[in-house]
């Protein structure tokens, strides 16, 4: 079978050796299994994120991700730009809209990237690795090539902010989304139903700068999900999954509270659920240890 | 008040809306607000704001210039995005808080030592550098914003979570000799000028 091919632009907290560098590890045998050709943009940079607006003017930032945009339509032409990072997809969507959508804005992030030797016509898409999975792949096609159903796993999804906000995915509500629920049915577990905290925000970059705030938001996360019943919750987000699986010790030491639940992404169920072992699923990359996904990944069948 | 802030003054007297308009991330949306407070009821961050997205809004049209840009409610935005989604006018509000955000820090108007002021800045320093944002520097930096002693207490506090982190290999000591960098970083940077030439003499923040 061919190959979709798709220009891949993982984002700063994808590389090696960075906060999110399992959920990388985890996506590589999923598309493999799904028939998805994810190639990296040459020389991609930083998209400002959801922090960058403090120093960076919409100006800057626009050109920061019409670089992005810009490379991939040069190096990787016909192809849709791809991320799995919420903030990463979030600017380089908001800036390939506004770059349409203003008279002069198009034309004045020409003149920046001219400096860097560089030319945008305006041609690419930028959308989240989760449309490529929903739309284009499809739930009975994540189906497929399921070997381990994760049976007896109750799992609460958690959406978070931006992957939802406000473009969403395939048009679903913003207030109670379903893809991710249909994606744990998908893998053979059961979604937590009732789960309230599904489309909180954790704090985001605040958990930096504002930490008792944000560290309010991850508790009231977790123990929503604990009074469903879940055993992990699983995310499709970088930040919410670092922000709510790191500072659930901090919370238990502040607060007296005795939070340990696991967090995961989507494609580390998708992979085990494929047969992947736990290094390809990313599992030794967690700092509260998903015991009972491990064992999954490990057991022979 | 900075150079630029009495430019400002100069030019828009007591219409501060206009100002707004011209100056900021899609400030032509703030008339279009009609005091619903659906925004101020969505926001994550809420119980925490000095002043409401619906009250800032109202204070711009009044033309509270003083009290909307030294205020910290904006810098309360975690970018989540409920109020853009929830507005049944169609406000681009978080876009608005972060114009108005930018446009207090450049006037010097953001109030000093603001925590999220401060990782904004940090977390743009660490990116214009390299190209991507090494977040070993950049949470190092975060931990000593507030000089050495804090830093040192920041760093020793989160010291647990930093050697988990490590062991998961999501945490590179090796990063803080260099790390991961673009190739055209040269590129990157004359972009980058040329870009904040242009946009600071479109908002008046050109010298």
């Amino acid at each position: 079978m061919e190959k979709k091919q798709y220009a891949f632009y993982p984002g700063c907290s994808s590389q090696k050796g960075a906060s999110a560098s399992n959920f990388v590890t985890s996506i590589n045998m999923m598309c493999d299994k799904l028939g998805i050709q994810l190639n990296e943009i040459p020389d991609w940079n930083c998209c400002s994120a959801s922090i960058g607006y403090g120093e960076g003017g919409l100006l800057s930032r626009l050109v920061l991700n019409a670089r992005n945009l810009a490379l991939a339509e040069q190096h990787l032409p016909g192809q849709d730009l791809v991320s799995g990072c919420p903030a990463c997809w979030l600017s380089t969507r908001e800036a390939a809209e506004k770059l349409h959508e203003f008279d002069g804005m198009m034309a004045e992030t020409n003149e920046a990237l001219k400096e860097a030797g560089l030319n945008f016509k305006g041609t690419v898409k930028a959308r989240h690795i989760i449309e490529v999975l929903v739309e284009d792949i499809g739930f009975e096609g994540m189906k497929q090539p399921v070997v381990k159903p994760l049976e007896g796993m109750k799992i609460a999804g958690y959406v978070g902010c931006q992957t939802n906000r406000p473009f969403g995915i395939d048009g679903e509500s913003f207030e109670n989304p379903q893809y991710l629920d249909k994606m744990i049915e998908m893998v053979g577990a059961e979604p937590a139903s009732g789960y309230e905290q599904k489309v909180t925000c954790c704090g985001g970059a605040l958990a930096f700068s504002e930490p008792e705030k944000s560290q309010k938001q991850i508790r009231d996360i977790v123990e929503s999900a604990y009074d469903h019943g879940a055993e992990m919750i699983v995310t499709p987000c970088q930040l919410c999954q670092a922000n709510v699986e790191v500072y659930q010790s901090e919370i238990n030491k502040k607060k007296g509270a005795k939070l340990a639940m696991p967090v995961v992404y989507y494609s580390q169920l998708m992979t085990v659920a494929y047969g992947g072992n736990l290094k390809e699923a990313g599992l030794d990359g967690h700092v509260i240890q998903p015991e009972k996904l491990k064992q999954i990944a490990e057991r022979k069948k | 008040m900075n150079d630029f802030n009495q430019k400002a003054v100069a030019h828009y007297g007591k219409n501060f809306l206009k100002e707004v308009e011209d100056r900021v991330e899609d400030g032509e949306w703030v008339k279009m607000c009609m005091q619903c407070g659906v925004c101020a009821g969505s926001c994550p961050l809420g119980p925490h704001w000095e002043h409401s997205p619906q009250k800032i809004f109202r204070m711009i049209m009044a033309g509270k210039r003083d009290e909307v840009l030294s205020s910290d409610s904006m810098w309360m935005c975690t970018s989540c995005y409920n109020c853009i989604v929830r507005c049944p006018r169609k406000l681009p509000i978080t876009h608005i808080m972060h114009g108005l955000a930018h446009y207090a820090h450049r006037l010097e108007m953001a109030p000093k030592g603001q925590p999220t002021r401060e990782v904004a800045r940090l977390f743009w320093s660490s990116l214009i550098q390299t190209g991507r944002v090494n977040e070993l520097k950049f949470s190092l930096a975060v931990y000593f914003k507030d000089g050495f002693v804090q830093g040192i207490k920041n760093a020793l506090a989160m010291q647990g979570i930093g050697l988990k982190l490590m062991k998961a290999k999501r945490l590179n000591p090796m990063e803080i000799l260099g790390g991961h960098k673009c190739k055209d970083l040269g590129g990157i940077k004359k972009m980058l000028a040329k870009a904040k030439e242009i946009e600071d003499r479109k908002q008046g923040l050109a010298s």
